[in-house]
Formats: C-alpha cells, structure tokens, sequence
C-alpha cells in the first residue's frame, strides 16, 4: 500500500508501484489538469509540485510518489487567482491552453526560488515546457508580470 | 452567396439548450439559386435569450486556440447590443444544420461574420420592436445598449430577458429591414475581450479530448502496423492478457487504400485504465507483412522527386514563353529547393471517447471537424451519421490533424465490439508514427535575368505527394487546391511565367498541415528570389518591390490560369499587389530594415507571401554564432487580413506562426525507412522551445476595411524562407534544404 498527499488529502494506492503518478492523478482520481503529452519528461504538459519541486508526473512512479505531498494546478489557488494565473489573464497567454497548466506549475516554482528572474533565469527554467501554439513570448512576459506583483 | 435569417420555430434541435420563454434566432445560408442545393436551408449558427436576459450563443466552431469561440459570439453580442458579462457560450454537436463546422482553412470569421451579425442584428431588431409595441412608440426611438432598450425621450428601459417573450411573437424582419452598426458604434468588434475558456484554462478545468470520460468506460491504446498498409500475420496477446489491468484484446480490421479517415486497424489493447492498456500493448508480439509501401525511404524518395523537377512538367499557369527567353543569350540563375515531410504534433495527442449503445453512438473528442467524425464513424458502423452523436471538446492544438477523425472511428468500433464506452488514447508516439503527414516537395527555380537583375523569364517546378491521395488511391500530382496554395499564384510582374508541377506518389498517409503548401512553396519561391536580388547586388527590400510590380489585381482568368483563390471570389478577395507591396514597406520599416546594415553573424530577412486571402510580410532578424548556432531576437510581422475582428487573438496567432514557422525552418523534419517513420517523440522530433524560438515577435495590423481574410495559418509561410535569407545576408551560406540544422553555417 502506498501513501502520499495530494493536494493536502492524504490517499492510499494499492495498484501497479511503477504506474506513473501522472495517470494516477488523471485516471484514478480525476484530476485532469496535469496534462499528458510525451510520457518521457521532454515537453513538461504534465507538471506538478513534488514537496514543493516541480517535477514531470509522467516519468515520477507512484512508488517514487510514496509519503509525498504532491500539488497540482488544481489546488494552487482555490480561484485561480495565483498571481502567476492572474499573470497569465492579464497578458492573454493561452491559445489553445493545452500546455499552460505545466507552464504555469513550472513557472511558479521557479519564482518560488528566483522572485526576480532574468530572462537567461525564465529560458533555463521553462525551456522544458513545450507550447506548440508558441505562447513563449506572453509566457516570458506573464512571468515578469507575476514577478513584479510578488514584489 | 446571400444569407438570410429565420426564426426558429421547430425547437427540436435546441432541445435542452433553451427554455421554453427563450427567443431562439438561427443565422442560415441561403444558398445561391444556381446552387443545386437550393431548396434547403442550412442553419449555421443559434442564438437565443433566456427570459433571466442570458444570451446563448452556440459556437459551431472548434476551439483549438484561435480563440473562434470566444470571437463569434462577440460579433453577435456587439451587434445585438447584449453585455458580453451576460454571454453564455454553448459548443455545437456535430450536425449539419449548421454548415460546415470544418474548422480548418482559416475560415471561421470570413465564412461566418455576416450571418452572425446577421443574427444578432435580428435578435436586435425583434427587441426593439418589442419594447416599441409595450411603450406604444416608434421602434425608430428605441434603442439597443447594454442589454437593454431604451427609449431615451421617456427615460423608459426594458432589458432583453423582459422582452424576449414579446420579441419572439414578432414577425421575423426582412432582410433589407436589418440595420448594421457601423465600425464607430462597436463595443467589442475590433476590440476583443479575453477569451471564454481562460479562467478554465489556467485552473486546469478546462476539458479537452485526453480529458473525455464517460461512466464504466474503458481504455484503449492500439499498436498499428508501422507500415502503413501492411497486414496482420499473426498476434500472442499471451503475456500483454497477464498484465495487470488488461482486460482484453480486440483486432481491428486494416484499413484499404484510400485511406480517406479509416481506422488504422491493429490490435487494440484494453485495459481498466491508460497505463495497464500501454503496459498491455508492450508484450503484444505481432508479425507483420509490411506490404509495398516498405519500399519508401526518404532519402531514395528525395532523388526521385528532384529528378521530376528537374525536367518538363504539367503546366499550371503560362504567360509568354519562358522557353524561348531562356534560349536568347541572358544570364540565367537556377536553384533547387527541398522542404521534408512534417508531423502536427500538437501539444494533444489525438484522443475520442464512444458509447455504442442501441444502434446510435455517441463520441466526446477533440475534434475540427465534427460532421467528418459522424461520417467517417457511420460508414465504419455501417450506420446513418444522423446516429453517430459528437460532443466537441476543446482541442489541446489541431494545426490540421485534428480534422482527420481517425481515432473517433476506433474508438466507436472498439465500443460497437465490446458493448462499452471506451476511450482511445493515442501516445506521443502514435501522433508522430501514425499522423496524416505535411507533404515533402522538391522544387526547382529558373530566370533570365536582364542587365539590373531582373527577370524576364521565370520557371518554376514542383512536386510532392499530394494529399489528395489520402482521399483517392490514383492521385499521384499536385492538386489544384495545392498549387493554387502560393505557387501558381506567384505575384510577380514578369512577362514570361511558368508554372509547372509533376508527379508523386504517396507511400504514407498525406494530410493538410498549417498552411499546406504554401509552406514549401514559400520556401522556394521567396528563397529564389533572394538568391536574385544577391545575385544582382540590390537592396532585398527593394528587389522584392521591383518583382511584384506596379500595384494591380491579377488577373487570372485573361491569361488563361484557373486559380482557385481559396474558394472565394476574385472580384471579392483579388490578388492586389498593392496591398502586397503595403505590408512589405511596413515590416520594412517597422523592422528597422534600412538602419540595420548587416554585419557579419547578424542580419536581418525579408519574405511576404499572401495565403488565405491574407497579405504578410516578415522581417526576421538573426544571429549566427560562431558555432552556427541561430538566434532569433527579433520578428516583425505585418499583416494586411481585411478587417480584424478582434485583434489581440489574432495577433497572438501571428506571434504563434513566427514560432511555428521558426520551429519548422530549424529543425522539423519526419522521414520514413522501409515505410516505417523514424521519429517517435520530442527528442527526434523537436520542436521549437522558449530558449530556441524567436524572442520577440512584433505584430503590425493593417487597417483595412477589407473582407476579413484568414489569420491562422497566413502567419507560417513567410517565416522560413525570412529566416533563411537572413541566414544567408549573416553567414553568406544559402539554405536550399530544410531543416536548417542540415546545413553547415559556419
């Protein structure tokens, strides 16, 4: 049996230990806003926090999951106002918004660790998140946007 | 095509969208008389006000990030005068009731503008006369804002759910009794709002294809042939039924040439949940016949297709006679071009969710073309597409292969053989394996060139694949519809012109891809002349200006050429260099062109290609380090497509095309060993990051009052060959082929 927190509520698993955390959360508890994308942690649509980490749920096993806290994007603010997502609305990022819920995860932490980010800082941090509708630059700008009010 | 708008009587396909006090409005076409369809009508889209004074818009468009579903609804809640806070959208099933639904093209607002406005000027004017009948006035003195009317002299005002019983009862307006805002009156129209799903979006509620789930259903991955055609000998689904969650196996039948939107067929691997399916598939051992399209090999294929272009071909457009300038003593310049075949790849993988049950089906899928979903899933059910229901998700990208419904069909058929709902979920590795491909062209350019530098001959060739052939096993040259695609529609001035395409046979399965085949076309024809302008030492900017000519609308049908002009008319949407030469002169300017001089490892490239109706030019500015390695601090962009309905969404599409259109220049490139594709996933198959796309994009809307013209694919095709001219003004190495990361910069 497997323990770990997501999302603050505490579950037990019992199936497949080498089952990715990534289908855990979308198939078993159904919590879809962490994304499937390539499955081999290359384009970062399914970003969570690890212990406050962000970290690829598609190549995490839930044995590697085990006495975790795991956050998605669903409980990074109860109304989705993070000032990252207000960040993201003020500056129209999405298009297509498949890929921003991992964008917004992975830029989150990375202002957890730098609050004031260079643009060598945002392109070494999200240069592993894919947005194939090219949202980059707005992301770029959304980050600095979110910076800013930080502050 | 005239439109008219009527008011919805029989309420049966509205069922459960409106309430009974509703006043339901359906913009439809009336198709011309000559139309063979003449005597039906085809509902496009609804409209409706709750007695509350919510406004539903139904959106029969698919969202998959142009933000269509957002700027619809927002013409007809400008044109009714509604307040866009009271506006709930409401996405269409697939029927065809509506029109087309094909989102693809870049068509949405150029098709759908006019009936919109048209249902919400209706909605607008039944109100009015509503309220005038209440207050015993003059509809004239009445007045639609913020989702109300007013009668100013008397201060009165009655809001729009008020007044929805009483404006339903109103006989439905003439069409010449309709009364448009004009552009100074628009709330929202050029303006936008952000979009409807955004709040969704960013909280990981929003709810796409991978997102689909129905009670009690099932999982589903599929191993296919990795050639495409070839046949199941045998499976040992022994150890994959030990896996645990797997809970069957079920073989598909293969699909026959033309592949149309068949199921692949294969063995299909069930399971209690994603991974137990793809665990389940991984210990399927299956032989494979891998049938005649194993002889395709991307290298072998590529001398084959220079070697067509680099003889006579089928003429698709002749003014003068090319042959005999060449004969005369001039100089001549040729170059030839390549571009590989491309994978969509969009951030999605294709996913559908089916419920077969009593002889209808019913599917959740991200789709951009619902109708092709109920009749690719009928004809495979053998069942009227009228019984095939399709729920239309949001789209996680589609650029194309999302109009393709390959994967609603397996899952339908998955569920008609188990009796389940099941969901078929395909793997990064199946997009890029299984994927209706961007074709690969070879192209070959050749001018006569007088004492200046300028052409008074021009040749060119291509050919390709056509994807035509996904849909007829005998198509093997470039269509019209592809060559009318920025290629027979060269704009330049030049008194002998030929333009000639040969044949190709298709060995993968061919689809449209953003842009099509403007994409290669572009390339080739913007890098030739690049190669022209360096050729005669003159400025590109002004070079390309000379080419294009005095300001004129071409004239297709006196020199005999049948251009196709996206479907639409050229009295209406001509080819007019003068707004060619406009957009160029502003990316020229706006970019800095004439103050930044190249310098060695840093220079700046022009292309303008007009698509989709829509005129652009792109300024790309590049750096070439002294590894070869680009960098791209700067695009500008500018973009003549008619009137802009809401411009932030459109120029996000533009900045998107600048990394899309950079990503395919640089490094995007699928080929095939023995049939079988090679990439897999995003280590073999890049595409464009934060760290490699271009820096800063810079959007520049023209103002025009223009039809609006399409937007979500124009932006593309000037990209890469702006990117290769600037790699060429920097380096002096010219790129032939693409990618670019084939070629040796430094």
């Amino acid at each position: 049996m497997i323990q770990l927190k997501v999302n603050g509520a505490t579950r037990q698993y019992d199936g497949d230990p080498e089952m990715p955390l990534l289908w855990y959360l979308r198939d078993t508890i159904e919590l879809t806003g962490t994304k499937y994308g390539c499955g081999m942690g290359l384009c970062g649509a399914c970003t969570v926090h690890i212990n406050g980490e962000a970290q690829r749920s598609c190549s995490v096993t839930l044995k590697d999951a085990a006495g975790k806290n795991v956050t998605t994007i669903e409980a990074l603010h109860p109304a989705g106002e993070h000032p990252v997502q207000k960040a993201w609305k003020q500056l129209n990022v999405a298009q297509c918004g498949y890929c921003q819920t991992g964008q917004i995860m992975q830029a989150v932490a990375l202002l957890k660790k730098k609050p004031r980010p260079t643009d060598k800082d945002i392109d070494d941090a999200m240069q592993g998140n894919i947005c194939r509708c090219g949202t980059y630059q707005r992301i770029r700008a959304a980050i600095k946007v979110a910076a800013g009010e930080k502050a | 095509m005239s439109i008219e708008v009527q008011l919805i009587t029989r309420r049966g396909v509205l069922q459960g969208m409106f309430s009974a006090g509703a006043l339901v409005l359906g913009a439809k076409y009336l198709p011309a008389a000559t139309d063979a369809t003449a005597a039906s009508w085809w509902p496009t889209v609804y409209l409706g006000i709750e007695p509350d004074g919510r406004v539903a818009i139904i959106a029969h468009r698919s969202e998959m990030g142009t933000g269509i579903r957002t700027s619809l609804p927002m013409v007809a809640a400008d044109e009714m005068g509604a307040d866009w806070k009271q506006i709930k959208v409401q996405q269409a099933i697939g029927d065809v009731k509506y029109g087309s639904q094909n989102t693809d093209g870049s068509c949405s607002i150029r098709d759908f503008y006019d009936p919109i406005r048209k249902s919400g000027a209706t909605a607008r004017l039944l109100l009015q006369r509503a309220a005038a009948q209440k207050w015993s006035v003059s509809p004239e003195e009445c007045v639609a804002r913020d989702h109300k009317i007013f009668h100013e002299k008397s201060g009165r005002s009655l809001g729009f759910g008020e007044l929805a019983a009483a404006a339903a009862t109103q006989p439905m307006p003439r069409p010449d009794e309709l009364k448009f805002k004009t552009p100074a009156e628009f709330k929202y129209i050029g303006k936008g709002v952000p979009i409807v799903d955004q709040n969704e979006i960013i909280s990981g509620k929003a709810i796409y294809g991978q997102d689909a789930r129905v009670p009690g259903m099932v999982y589903a991955s599929i191993e296919r042939s990795p050639v495409i055609g070839g046949k199941l000998n045998t499976v040992d689904d022994t150890e994959a039924k030990q896996v645990k969650g797997v809970l069957d196996t079920v073989t598909l039948d293969p699909a026959k040439p033309p592949y149309l939107f068949q199921a692949l067929g294969g063995v299909a691997v069930i399971g209690d949940s994603t991974w137990a399916a793809m665990q389940g598939r991984k210990k399927l051992k299956i032989d494979w016949t891998p049938g005649e399209n194993a002889s395709y090999n991307s290298t072998g294929f590529k001398a084959k297709l220079q070697a067509t272009v680099r003889a006579p071909q089928k003429s698709w457009r002749n003014v003068g006679n090319v042959d005999d300038e060449f004969g005369k003593s001039g100089k001549i310049v040729e170059a030839e071009y390549y571009a590989p075949h491309l994978s969509h790849a969009p951030m999605e993988p294709p996913a559908a969710v089916a419920d077969f049950k009593d002889g209808k089906v019913e599917v959740w899928t991200c789709t951009q073309n619902p109708q092709a979903v109920q009749q690719a899933v009928g004809s495979a059910l053998g069942i009227d597409q009228k019984k095939v229901i399709c729920n239309v998700t949001l789209l996680g990208g589609g650029f194309g292969r999302k109009s393709k419904p390959d994967y609603a069909v397996e899952a339908a058929v998955l569920s008609k053989k188990l009796g389940k709902p099941v969901k078929v979920t395909w793997t990064r590795e199946d997009d890029i394996h299984f994927d209706y491909y961007h074709s690969v062209a070879a192209l070959y350019f050749k001018a006569a060139v007088d004492g200046k530098g300028r052409p008074t001959a021009w040749l060119q060739r291509s050919a390709f694949p056509s994807l035509a052939s996904t849909f007829s096993a005998n198509a093997d040259a470039g269509s019209a519809g592809e060559l009318g695609m920025g290629f027979q529609d060269v704009p330049y001035q030049v008194p002998n012109l030929r333009v000639e395409n040969g044949p190709a046979k298709a060995h993968i399965r061919i689809g449209w891809f953003r842009s099509v085949a403007n994409v290669y076309h572009a390339f080739g024809v913007q890098s030739f002349t690049d190669e022209l302008a360096a050729a005669a030492n003159r400025d590109r900017v002004e070079y390309l200006l000379d080419l294009i000519g005095e300001p004129r609308k071409i004239d297709f049908a006196a020199e005999g050429t049948k251009y196709g002009n996206y479907g639409k008319p050229q009295d209406v949407f001509p080819v007019d260099t003068a707004r060619l030469r406009r957009v160029i002169e502003i990316a020229a300017e706006q970019s800095g062109w004439a103050k930044k001089k190249a310098s060695p490892g840093r220079a700046l490239g022009i292309a303008a290609h007009r698509s989709f109706l829509t005129y652009v030019a792109t300024v790309v500015e590049v750096e070439v380090d002294a590894a070869g390695k680009v960098r791209i601090p700067r695009v500008d962009i500018a973009v003549d497509a008619g009137q802009i309905i809401h411009p932030d969404r459109v120029k996000s599409q533009f900045e998107g095309a600048a990394v899309f259109g950079a990503s395919l220049a640089m490094m995007g490139e699928i080929t095939a060993a023995n049939g079988a594709i090679q990439q897999s996933n995003f280590h073999n198959y890049p595409v464009a990051r934060m760290n490699e796309a271009p820096f800063e994009t810079h959007v520049h809307l023209v103002d025009s009052n223009a039809p609006p013209a399409g937007v979500g694919e124009p932006g593309v095709p000037p990209m890469a060959p702006a990117l290769c001219n600037a790699i060429f003004a920097a380096t002096g190495k010219r790129v032939r082929e693409l990618p670019i990361k084939r070629t040796k910069l430094v």
